[in-house]
């Protein structure tokens, strides 16, 4: 709970503010917070990836980022309603929705019940791993993994594209036919 | 560039233990927490901290532009690779029982080798992202 309160707060101070410095600091801190929530549910796995993706190697990214912009944002003009209301009315949508879920942790929930066990009781049998993320992630799951790796292969290409692309052109749009 | 000597010091101290620790979470990861993609990361986190300390040429030297390219689609590769094997020998794409005679330790090779490719992949794209980013700012 105090966890949770303090990912609020922080939420809240990222919304406030206004120099782009601080909120990439705050993003890292957000980060770290959400990995020991994932910690306190027991998902170390994918508490170590939110701390090493979300608080380190974003953080640099995002840091490197500002020192290609400005670094503060630009005050808001005009308050916008239709955005307001949208975003205010899929809120309120996903609140909603999580009223009929079934209670968290429970071990007559559906999501316990189909595939769960099975990985649970025959992952050392029949991929010697005992880790059950790992064999699930990598064996049971494989395809989905290979999607996933695939994502990160198409973007990390998208945005070397988008970088080199426009460095080869020129800054100035002079043709700088550099390779 | 000029750069704070105890921060070097202290970097020079850390940066082949992160690579060990990258090492430890690639290669335990079927036993303890960690995996090819936090591996991937935690890697090429260690060159980021050997540019940012010690500049980008030196980083250059330690992972190469063209090597780190070539990483990004070699892990894919890498990954399909190990499906279409299981769908030369007979069986389902991404079945690895059909890499080694027990298919138990057929599909924990088959993890380890999809987990490297990950690992190709992630640590690849994070070091090519960060050298662009940082060449576009000179």
């Amino acid at each position: 709970m105090a966890l949770l309160t303090l990912l609020a707060v922080v939420t809240v101070a990222i919304i406030m503010q206004r120099s782009l410095f601080g909120v990439v600091v705050l993003f890292s801190i957000y980060s770290f917070l959400m990995a020991s929530v994932m910690m306190v549910l027991d998902a170390v796995d994918v508490a170590m990836t939110e701390a090493s993706v979300g608080a380190g190697v974003s953080t640099v990214i995002f840091l490197a980022t500002l020192h290609l912009i400005k670094t503060t944002e630009m005050r808001q003009v005009n308050v916008k309603l239709a955005p307001m209301l949208l975003s205010v009315v899929t809120g309120g949508a996903l609140i909603w929705g999580s009223m009929i879920l079934p209670p968290f942790g429970r071990a007559s929930n559906p999501i316990h019940q189909h595939v769960a066990p099975h990985y649970l009781e025959n992952s050392i049998k029949e991929t010697t791993v005992p880790n059950v993320v790992t064999s699930v992630l990598a064996d049971y799951r494989g395809f989905d993994t290979l999607g996933e790796t695939t994502v990160i292969f198409t973007a990390g290409i998208g945005v070397l594209l988008l970088l080199r692309g426009a460095r080869r052109r020129g800054r100035n749009g002079e043709d700088r036919d550099a390779s | 560039m000029n750069f704070d000597l105890i921060l070097r010091i202290g970097a020079k101290l850390v940066l082949p233990f992160i690579l060990l620790f990258a090492l430890y979470v690639q290669f335990h990861g079927d036993y303890g927490p960690g995996g090819g993609f936090q591996a991937g990361v935690i890697a090429a986190s260690m060159v980021i901290l050997v540019s940012i300390t010690f500049g980008l040429q030196n980083a250059r030297r330690i992972a190469p532009q063209g090597m780190v390219e070539t990483m990004v689609p070699l892990g894919v590769l890498i990954f399909a690779s190990v499906g279409v094997a299981g769908l030369a020998m007979g069986k389902n794409f991404l079945d690895y029982s059909v890499l080694s005679g027990d298919p138990r330790h057929g599909r924990h090779l088959g993890i380890l080798l999809v987990e490297a490719g990950v690992f190709v992949t992630v640590s690849g794209t994070m070091i090519a992202l960060f050298y662009a980013f940082v060449e576009r700012g000179r």
